[in-house]
């Protein structure tokens, strides 16, 4: 990726190192009250039934994501962004309901995308001459089961090898509607990735040819890397002392 | 005993008991006949457990007599869950399990994961100089190990052995920099989040020159043994083919999208480390087939050697650690009696001297730092294709979610494209040309 502008390389939202931003909060990881939230993390050591007595058991910390971001968004984004706007009108979609928003966080370009227009947007990317997003990385998923109504997000990276660009699309489900159409038909490479996203995470991509497990075995209950699934495990015993299984030990929220 | 009057084994009486002349006169009819009834036409099961099928890879090819008409793969015999356990660890104990992903390139998953974090955290820019060069040194040393496996074990599964023992034998010379750089052959666990776990010891830079020396002799046994030889070559030519339509639409990356003439190399095309620093070529063919795969490893082994030494030339005295001691971890490392540990100089000073670097120290070992919330992903370019992290933090002390692209995974999707409608033998020859270690596979 040829990055816009050098100088705001390993910035956050605001232009700011995010560890030296003195309007941020002062506290760790924490930015101000921009942002989106995504979910409130409470105390500090992971206990929550009272057994907290350190004096922390009443911190309460709100997770922001990086929120949307207002133009210009610098560099090549702008012109990425005004192609892709560009083309949706040209087919006669509005890119307002198309885009819900766009981010522009730590020198990567995100777009959240609608998740039925999905095809349509991947299609456009890969084929205007402008954009020519030819090859897909695939599909990653990320559970937040604190973002009510958009639980479920898949992220796919988009790279344009004509102009050396590499863009983010974004798109969320419900955890009652784990429904997102499949790009498949535009990006063949990603037969193999939803599917393990189907197996990790049980989002249903609407239109893929065999959507079945693909790591773990056919039979599995359950879908392993959602948040609520626990990681298990068994207590150890080391130079005599027990030590707890990984999902059992301290945990600093 | 009948003598119908459709048999063509007509028997005859001799003194011996009954001799039956086979005439085959009917040959053609035969075949016709059994082609009709696809009676040739089976279900091969190779695997999991196959010398050839690089490790517990599953292939189910549906053949007709010789001719694979559908092949497909059965993965996950290697799913050890390492991205679900990263959750359950700090930002710096992920190096430990990210190395263990794709086994051969150890040195590229740590080196992506980290590069992540770094994003993550906004520090890039902060990283010392001598670490990130360390680091390139190793990735390519690492390249060559990982394309001699390539080529050795593709040898094999030709039937040629000695090319087999050449190659791990130039690997093993790979292994002994490792061990001395790092103390480990594999899952080093050596590149963190902000640098590296530690200096190079007394003697890497003489060893590796000495090696990429020994290295450059080397090469040249390969070309002499494999690469005009009209076996390997008949073996190899057209076999495994997958044109640069087929790349970009399977996703392939790496040596494959390469043999198909497209010179796409992150390393270029989208620079990390300082790599548009570095003087080096990306070679490609444009055979599209196996053949091509092994010259252009063969190549980039070449090219790896010119960037290791020019790693060699800029190497300068100076940190490996990323000055912040709130992320820096571990900094003060020593090797005593029983093993690696902290050194005892730190020990006595955050023991005996100064109670707020022994609460310091006790933070960081036990909570780890925290990442501002966001995502980053990150790609470099493995010897197998683009290796993508995308890296999730929710501000806490520990990954939200942890993704990798592997390039095996990926690639191996075109293993159907590339063998069907080929014979069941060169199967084996575009599975190797793949290169897919199940480890990065599966994950």
């Amino acid at each position: 990726m040829s990055d816009p502008d050098k100088s705001t390389h390993g910035t956050g939202a605001n232009g700011v190192n995010p560890d030296k931003d003195l309007n941020a909060q002062n506290l760790p990881g924490q930015r101000g009250d921009q942002g989106e939230v995504i979910g409130v993390r409470r105390g500090m050591f992971g206990a929550n039934n009272g057994g907290d007595t350190s004096g922390y058991g009443g911190l309460v910390r709100t997770v922001r994501l990086p929120g949307a971001t207002s133009r210009p968004y610098g560099g090549w984004f702008d012109e990425v962004a005004d192609e892709l706007e560009g083309a949706l009108e040209e087919q006669g979609l509005v890119p307002e309901n198309v885009i819900e928003k766009t981010v522009v966080d730590r020198g990567e370009l995100t777009f959240h995308i609608e998740r039925e227009y999905l095809p349509v947007v991947a299609k456009t990317l890969r084929d205007d001459p402008a954009l020519r997003f030819e090859l897909c990385t695939g599909v990653s998923a990320v559970h937040f089961p604190g973002d009510k109504g958009r639980e479920l997000h898949a992220v796919y990276h988009l790279r344009s090898i004509t102009h050396t660009r590499l863009i983010r699309l974004e798109v969320s489900a419900p955890d009652g509607d784990p429904h997102i159409p499949s790009v498949v038909s535009v990006y063949p490479t990603n037969d193999w990735h939803e599917r393990e996203v189907y197996d990790f995470f049980g989002l249903i991509f609407d239109g893929h040819p065999a959507l079945t497990r693909i790591m773990m075995p056919d039979d599995w209950q359950g879908f392993p890397q959602r948040k609520d699934y626990p990681l298990g495990g068994i207590p150890v015993e080391y130079k005599g002392a027990q030590i707890p299984a990984p999902d059992q030990r301290r945990s600093y929220s | 005993m009948s003598t119908s009057s459709t048999s063509h084994a007509t028997p005859r009486e001799t003194t011996e008991g009954t001799v039956y002349t086979v005439t085959g006169g009917d040959w053609d009819e035969v075949v016709e006949a059994a082609a009709k009834t696809d009676d040739e036409r089976i279900v091969v099961n190779m695997g999991p457990q196959h010398p050839s099928t690089h490790g517990v890879l599953r292939l189910i090819l549906e053949i007709d007599g010789e001719t694979v008409t559908e092949a497909r793969c059965g993965i996950g015999y290697l799913h050890t869950g390492i991205e679900k356990n990263l959750e359950y660890r700090t930002w710096t104990q992920g190096t430990t399990f990210v190395t263990r992903m794709d086994y051969l390139t150890p040195f590229f998953n740590e080196t992506a994961y980290c590069l992540a974090v770094e994003k993550l955290l906004g520090i890039q820019d902060d990283i010392p100089d001598r670490a990130t060069i360390i680091r390139v040194l190793l990735m390519e040393l690492n390249r060559l190990s990982s394309h001699l496996v390539c080529i050795a074990t593709g040898g094999m599964e030709l039937g040629a052995t000695t090319i087999m023992i050449y190659g791990f034998r130039d690997r093993e010379l790979v292994l002994d920099i490792y061990e001395l750089i790092t103390g480990l052959r594999m899952n080093h666990a050596f590149v963190r989040p902000g640098g590296l776990a530690q200096d190079l010891p007394p003697g890497a830079v003489d060893q590796v020159r000495a090696f990429v020396k020994k290295m450059r002799k080397n090469l040249t046994e390969y070309d002499k043994l494999a690469t005009g030889n009209p076996v390997f070559k008949g073996r190899m030519q057209g076999i495994g083919y997958l044109d640069l339509a087929g790349c970009l639409a399977t996703g392939a990356t790496g040596p494959v999208l390469r043999s198909a003439g497209l010179p796409h190399d992150l390393r270029k095309s989208d620079p990390y480390c300082g790599y548009e620093t570095y003087d080096f070529e990306v070679p490609t063919t444009d055979t599209c087939d196996a053949y091509g795969r092994f010259l252009l490893r063969l190549e980039e082994m070449r090219q790896s050697l010119r960037i290791v030494e020019q790693c060699l030339d800029r190497l300068e005295p100076g940190p490996v650690m990323v000055g912040d001691k709130k992320i820096a971890w571990p900094a003060q490392l020593a090797l005593g009696p029983d093993g690696l540990g902290n050194s005892l100089d730190h020990i006595k000073k955050i023991m005996g001297t100064s109670m707020e670097a022994l609460i310091h120290h006790f933070k960081l070992v036990t909570e780890g730092f925290r990442v501002p919330p966001g995502q980053a992903y990150v790609a470099v370019e493995s010897p197998k294709g683009e290796l993508g992290v995308h890296a999730v933090s929710d501000g806490g002390t520990r990954p939200y979610r942890v993704h990798f692209r592997d390039p095996s995974f990926t690639n191996l999707q075109a293993m159907a494209a590339m063998c069907e409608g080929g014979q069941v033998a060169d199967v084996i020859v575009a599975v190797a040309s793949i290169d897919p270690v199940m480890g990065g596979v599966d994950r």
